[in-house]
């Protein structure tokens, strides 16, 4: 059991990472015009917008809430906000972005799946890869009814404790969360496993947020 | 480097800023500028064009990138005109743009493949047997022969190899060869000038083997019978540059920007020197934004509006206020001043009866050569009958006098030909013109006036050479009084002013055509007077669509007169300018010896096309039309009984057609029993036919001995397109699915032919092999049992020429033929190879007798000068090359058939070469290929011959022969043109003589071919191309009876027909509607619509019909148009799937509802593929079908003449045409959509309420 536990939370976030890495450069270098967000708003634009903002919002929040959440040393956070109080925060606002996400991911599966003409251009990775988000939202908010049976945030700790573990290059992470519940160890899989597609889909979309862009002058020349 | 290293480089990116920090300089990677470089860049261009049937021949440059074929655009390099002419480019059209699509598309064919059913009963066959046993055990099996022709057209395809699909068609000929006999072995292919080398690979191997390759304009109905009528010749015209040196254009019928587009520049660009423009045509087509007047005729009556306009060209231009040039005109080019004998009836009156000749004076006039054919007028200058230079007779059997100088032919005096005898005659008398505009029909508004209106007319008494008096009268007498001119004479419904409604005046055409009869008066009077004051410079563009009418003639004729009376023929800027469908093969001398094999053995066996489908697909057996029905009310009726499929059977008895199969019995057989019983064998057969043991194939096409068992088909569509009675063609050819939904003559007890045996059960599926080469699945390769995939026009060597230019063009292999593709000389040069081996031990040296008809152009011509015998009947005795086809033994050397299909032939050294009757020496022209191509090496027959190894050595090989790309042959042919007229015409080729056009010149760039007496216009630094200029200006006769443009048709047939002279036909009734209308309603309202199909925007025929970019821009599947009045009587609304139906078939296709279309008619652009989006017709549940699924062919006696001056027959030059536009159709809207997949896509359509 060990092993197994070892092997999924040991060993395969470093695979998911490096594959999520390496296979990004890959593509990037070699396959430049397939690196795109293969929008299909020109297609059909019914009810996209709304469905595309609260999807986008949501995961968003909700990434950037894993990043800071589970990566932050719980002594920096210590002296300002209680790790119960910290985790109701998370649950209270990644709650609202997480339905957010869920609702738009559902409405953007349900048109991928069910307008004509996107479904007639969307590649198999296209609507694998919405499934998947559409799947692991769901697993995430599933994860808050067995949050709220342990509000004193040890759950919490534990899987930041994995994820530290990990970040940090140390042995023994997966033992960090050995016993946290099934649906944790599912949603860790899964959110594992998109870093693994990620660089073979349409998601590498977002190494190219164009961020830079609210700041750079207004016209940019080249050298030769 | 790396895309990503470049970019994590952030840090010193930032160069600099400008512009008060609003702009900023960096250094970063600018390899995705690349991709926009990449886009356009390519590693080579390559010249080519589309081998189409559109006749544009347009310069393309072709792309090639990694080894891949990847756009087009249009070349800009053409020669330069003159300083007062626009250039001919930019050449080039959206469907031509698009045709680099085909290339990659899933719709190539990319491996020979064969039907499967038929690959495994020939691997098992072949499993123990030789090649032609294997082949004889399947065909010759009843249930196996069904087995795989049964599902003809329903796919089932399996990929092949060459040299398997070589062996089953080798051992195919051969078996049907030695069982059946050569004729029984056809091809079919259109169009040379579309790409001459492929189609003289197919045609040089079939005609090694005794094959006969069938004709195509004609069947195609693009050949207006009027053109060798009233010129002798096919079809000559301007070229569109032309069209600029017009100062009056009508375009009749012609859609110029749509289906002229390349040339269509021309027409706009001209209207800017002041040129009126001006469409006839029926519904609002595109041309007529282009002009300044639109006329719209109901459709199929055009030959009335020209009639009327004729009428006032010839009452104010030649007779109240006549032209000087236009008088001149007609006495000099026209047979105006000959004279017409009159026929007394039985009533005292009298018809026009056929032309004086010198035969009928005492002592032939001083003619002793060829007197029956040497036509007579009266000279005012000596006042006596004068025998005029230039009539036939003068053309065979003697030299120098076959010009039309104004000279007598005996000791050549000039002349000055009377025109009209109205101030010189012996009596008045009334003569009868037979007058069709009251028959009935119940579509169309006749006029009713009588049927034979009586003119009076001045005529000469003559005493004839036996003793027997005969009025006469003159042609220009005779058309003033048949267009109704009023000469003070009197006669019935002579008429007295434009207003009267008598024939046929602008007041008399309005009511057939409701065309305004001012309108008509005023563009009449402006053509004309255009043309009088600039010595012809007003022309007439026309399209096929009139000449798909089975009264073509009538249409054309109509067009013709007014040119001719108006002087515009030979003149430039002016003339007829009909450009259907021919693509002018202008290299046609060098070119008839490498496709016919000339160079090995003649005659080549040649099948008019409509004849022979019109026979073998059983479509006589529906015949409807009876000749009664359209005979001459002054005509012996008691001549015509039977059925039109008789007339074609006397016509081929006769030698008037051609024949194919062409004995009732194996050819080689019959040589073979000749030698047996040591008798010359054409005598063995005049003898064997006289007295019934031999018949003419055509006098039973049902018995299995005459079936045409092998069929080629290559460079066609002939399923998919022009194939009129389409689905009988799928019936009785085939033998598979089909859709028709009449019965034949045997179940509805109609009259069955005298001349043809009748079975009972017609047999089904008489093809054994049918074979095609296409490029692209279409809808022939999907009915047939072998198809090979070809290169595409970007992939291989050709040369194509069009009439609308005067260039000669390549097409070149940009890179090799995909996948296993293979050009089609390289594809008949395998098939020859295969042959040679699997035929020996079945056929070796065999002698093979074949038929020819009284060909055009040759002394045959002069075969029957009266009257019409049928020696079958008794009539005459059979002579062969005077009554009857003459008989020719070919010797046919199977096993070399390959080594001959490589090599230049002994014969053009012995025997020359030439064409259109004259002929020249060509030695020097053979020595020069041998030092081009180099010699064969290895022993055998083709040793020390030149070679013909690859398309570009055939190419080589045309154009050292041909006069048009070969100064010193164009001399040559000058010379021998000379010859025959007495006159030295050489001067239009000699500046040109040490010129030699070459394949590789014209891939460098297209070149401007060398005036050549094959054709009647120049090739001029000075005057553009035009049609009879060279009759014209060097006074060269048209190949006519008179030797001039001929208004009167004298042949007895012409006359039982009512058109010796120009007449008004309104449309047949095909009665092919009534029996089916509302008798299978689903429940929706139907209608009875005229079907005409006209030639679309988003394809030329079925090429690009099935193109994804091109079906993009149209409906994306089969589409007819309907006039909004039409579509409301039925329920139909825009884009509905509606059902078209009669009782030759069914088709399914979605509406178009437009105001651009007349009440009364519906047009389904020609050719779209039922390959794609097309559904099940509800009616017969077949899929779909094509616009000629409601089709089926009705031949017209007239088109039958032969051995008769310019009515005698040549290749796609006269003879049967395939008209289709007199059909009906019931359309109304489907209930059922059902797609015939079982995918579940099926729906209903809702009802119409």
């Amino acid at each position: 059991m060990s092993y197994i536990n070892d092997l999924l939370f040991g060993v395969y976030p470093y695979i998911a990472g490096a594959t999520f890495l390496i296979a990004s450069w890959i593509r990037y270098d070699r396959e430049q015009f397939t690196w795109r967000a293969s929008s299909s708003q020109m297609l059909s634009s019914k009810g996209f917008r709304r469905a595309s903002v609260l999807f986008h919002v949501g995961v968003l929040f909700i990434f950037f809430g894993h990043l800071v959440g589970l990566l932050t040393p719980h002594w920096v956070y210590e002296p300002f906000i209680s790790s119960g109080n910290k985790q109701l925060l998370a649950i209270l606002s990644g709650g609202a972005a997480g339905i957010a996400c869920w609702v738009g991911a559902f409405l953007l599966l349900r048109r991928r799946l069910g307008d004509a003409r996107v479904r007639a251009t969307s590649t198999k990775a296209d609507i694998f890869i919405l499934v998947l988000l559409f799947v692991q939202v769901t697993l995430g908010l599933l994860t808050i009814p067995f949050s709220l049976g342990h509000l004193d945030g040890s759950v919490m700790l534990k899987l930041a404790a994995w994820a530290q573990s990990l970040a940090t290059l140390q042995s023994g992470a997966a033992a960090h969360i050995a016993d946290v519940s099934l649906i944790y160890k599912l949603h860790i899989l899964v959110g594992l496993t998109m870093f693994i597609v990620f660089p073979f889909t349409r998601m590498v979309h977002i190494w190219s947020v164009p961020v830079k862009y609210f700041g750079r002058s207004y016209q940019v020349v080249r050298t030769r | 480097m790396s895309h990503l290293l470049d970019r994590l480089r952030f840090l010193r990116k930032k160069q600099g800023t400008f512009a008060g920090g609003h702009g900023e300089t960096r250094r970063e990677s600018r390899d995705w500028e690349d991709g926009y470089r990449q886009r356009w860049q390519h590693d080579k261009v390559v010249r080519s064009t589309h081998g189409v049937n559109c006749t544009g021949s347009c310069s393309w440059k072709i792309y090639v990138k990694n080894g891949l074929i990847t756009w087009e655009t249009q070349q800009t390099d053409y020669p330069r005109t003159r300083p007062d002419l626009p250039n001919h480019e930019p050449r080039g059209c959206p469907r031509g743009a698009s045709y680099s699509w085909y290339i990659y598309s899933a719709n190539r064919l990319k491996y020979p493949t064969v039907r499967k059913r038929l690959l495994k009963l020939w691997r098992e066959a072949r499993a123990t047997l030789e090649p032609v046993e294997a082949w004889a055990s399947i065909v010759e099996n009843p249930e196996k022969a069904k087995a795989y022709k049964s599902v003809r057209g329903q796919g089932g395809f399996v990929r092949s190899s060459w040299d398997e699909v070589n062996e089953i068609i080798a051992a195919s000929n051969t078996y049907t060869i030695k069982q059946y006999g050569p004729d029984r072995v056809v091809g079919f292919s259109p169009i040379p000038a579309m790409s001459m080398v492929s189609y003289a690979a197919g045609a040089r191997y079939l005609s090694l083997i005794g094959g006969a390759c069938l004709s195509f304009y004609d069947w195609y109905c693009d050949l207006p019978p009027a053109s060798p009528m009233t010129w002798g010749e096919q079809t000559d015209v301007p070229e569109a540059a032309d069209w600029y040196n017009a100062n009056y254009i009508i375009a009749w019928g012609s859609n110029v920007p749509q289906t002229r587009t390349p040339d269509a520049h021309f027409f706009t660009e001209v209207r800017y020197k002041g040129t009126k423009t001006v469409a006839v045509t029926p519904d609002y087509a595109e041309v007529a934004k282009l002009c300044d007047q639109w006329m719209n005729p109901k459709q199929g009556t055009d030959a009335a509006l020209a009639m009327a306009m004729g009428h006032v060209v010839l009452k104010e231009f030649h007779v109240d206020n006549p032209s000087e040039y236009f008088t001149d005109y007609c006495r000099r080019y026209s047979d105006m001043p000959f004279l017409v004998q009159l026929d007394r009836r039985d009533d005292g009156q009298y018809a026009a009866g056929r032309f004086l000749r010198a035969s009928d004076f005492d002592a032939n006039l001083g003619q002793d050569n060829n007197p029956e054919w040497k036509t007579v007028a009266f000279d005012e200058a000596s006042g006596r009958f004068v025998v005029p230079n230039g009539s036939i007779g003068f053309r065979w059997g003697e030299k120098g006098k076959w010009n039309i100088e104004a000279k007598e032919g005996g000791e050549g005096q000039e002349t000055q030909l009377k025109l009209s005898l109205l101030d010189d005659h012996d009596e008045v008398v009334p003569v009868g013109f037979p007058y069709f505009g009251g028959v009935e029909n119940e579509y169309f508004q006749d006029n009713k006036i009588a049927d034979v209106v009586h003119h009076n007319l001045p005529a000469k008494r003559i005493r004839l050479a036996d003793g027997s008096e005969s009025l006469v009268v003159t042609v220009y007498d005779l058309m003033l009084a048949n267009y109704g001119i009023d000469r003070g004479l009197g006669g019935d419904y002579v008429a007295s002013s434009y207003d009267d409604n008598a024939p046929y005046t602008p007041a008399w055409q309005e009511r057939i055509t409701g065309v305004d009869r001012k309108v008509v008066e005023r563009i009449a009077r402006e053509f004309a007077d255009t043309a009088n004051k600039t010595r012809g410079r007003s022309m007439i563009i026309v399209g096929a669509g009139m000449n798909h009418w089975y009264h073509m003639d009538s249409n054309y004729r109509g067009l013709i007169n007014l040119l001719v009376l108006c002087g515009c023929v030979g003149q430039t800027g002016g003339g007829w300018a009909h450009y259907v469908g021919q693509e002018k093969l202008r290299p046609q001398c060098g070119w008839l010896p490498l496709a016919f094999a000339l160079d090995w053995q003649r005659p080549p066996r040649h099948m008019n096309g409509t004849s022979f489908f019109y026979n073998h697909s059983s479509q006589w057996r529906y015949e409807k039309l009876e000749a009664q029905e359209i005979l001459s009310p002054l005509a012996d009726k008691s001549k015509w009984t039977g059925s039109l499929i008789d007339y074609n059977v006397r016509a081929e008895r006769m030698g008037w057609l051609p024949s194919c199969p062409q004995l009732g019995s194996n050819p080689l057989e019959v040589v073979r029993k000749a030698e047996q019983a040591g008798r010359n064998p054409a005598e063995y057969v005049v003898e064997q036919l006289k007295n019934g043991t031999l018949r003419f194939a055509a006098e039973d096409p049902d018995n299995p001995q005459n079936f045409p068992r092998n069929m080629f088909v290559w460079r066609s569509n002939l399923l998919g397109s022009s194939g009129k009675g389409h689905e009988y063609m799928l019936k009785y050819l085939l033998g598979t699915n089909h859709s028709v939904l009449g019965e034949d003559l045997g179940a509805t007890g109609g009259k069955k032919p005298e001349e043809v045996v009748w079975h009972d059960k017609a047999p089904e599926g008489k093809v054994d092999l049918l074979v095609t080469l296409d490029f692209r699945m279409s809808t022939t390769c999907l009915y047939s049992d072998i198809v090979l995939p070809t290169a595409t026009w970007y992939e291989k060597d050709d040369l194509n020429t069009s009439d609308m230019h005067p260039f000669i063009h390549p097409l070149s292999a940009a890179t090799d033929p995909a996948w296993e593709a293979r050009s089609d000389w390289d594809i008949y040069k395998g098939i020859a190879k295969k042959f040679s081996e699997v035929c020996v031990g079945h056929l070796g040296v065999e002698k093979d007798l074949v038929t020819l008809p009284l060909q055009h152009d040759t002394p045959a011509e002069l075969a029957q000068p009266f009257g019409v015998q049928d020696w079958k009947k008794g009539e005459c005795e059979p002579v062969p090359g005077k009554t009857m086809p003459s008989l020719a033994v070919v010797e046919r050397d199977y096993p070399n058939t390959y080594a001959r299909f490589t090599s230049v032939g002994p014969l053009l050294e012995s025997a020359g070469n030439g064409g259109k009757g004259i002929s020249w020496d060509t030695k020097t022209e053979v020595e020069l290929l041998k030092k081009l191509n180099w010699t064969h090496v290895d022993e055998g027959e083709s040793k020390g011959r030149a070679r013909i190894e690859t398309a570009i050595d055939a190419a080589e090989m045309i154009l050292a022969l041909a006069p048009e790309t070969n100064g010193q042959v164009a001399v040559k042919a000058w010379e021998a043109l000379g010859e025959a007229t007495g006159l030295d015409h050489t001067h239009l080729a000699e500046p040109k003589e040490e010129e030699k056009i070459r394949f590789r010149d014209v891939q460098a760039q297209p070149r401007k071919i060398i005036s050549s007496p094959t054709w009647s216009g120049l090739e001029d630094e000075h005057v553009s191309y035009n049609a009879g200029y060279t009759n014209v200006h060097e006074l060269i006769p048209w190949r006519t009876l008179t030797g001039r443009q001929q208004f009167y048709q004298d042949h007895q047939w012409m006359r039982d027909l009512g058109e010796s002279l120009l007449v008004y036909r309104p449309p047949i009734n095909t009665k092919s509607v009534h029996p089916i209308m509302n008798r299978k309603s689903n429940g929706n309202p139907e209608i009875a619509l005229n079907w005409i199909t006209p030639h679309q925007k988003w394809g030329i025929h079925s090429t690009y019909s099935d193109n994804l970019l091109m079906l993009t821009l149209s409906r994306g599947g089969p589409i007819i148009w309907m006039s909004e009045g039409d579509a409301e009587k039925i329920g139909v609304e825009d884009n509905d799937w509606v059902e078209i139906f009669n009782t030759n078939g069914t088709i399914a296709a979605r509406a178009v509802v437009s105001q651009r279309v007349n009440e009364g008619m519906t047009m389904m652009y020609h050719a779209q593929e039922r390959i794609v989006n097309v559904p099940g017709a509800e009616t017969s549940g077949t899929r779909g079908g094509i616009h000629n699924s409601v089709t089926r062919v009705c031949p017209k006696p007239t088109h039958m003449i032969g051995g008769y001056a310019q009515q005698s027959y040549g290749f796609n030059y006269y003879g049967t045409v395939g008209s289709n536009r007199d059909e009906f159709v019931v359309v109304r809207k489907m209930k059922n959509i059902d797609w015939l997949d079982g995918e579940g896509h099926d729906y209903v359509q809702e009802a119409v309420k």
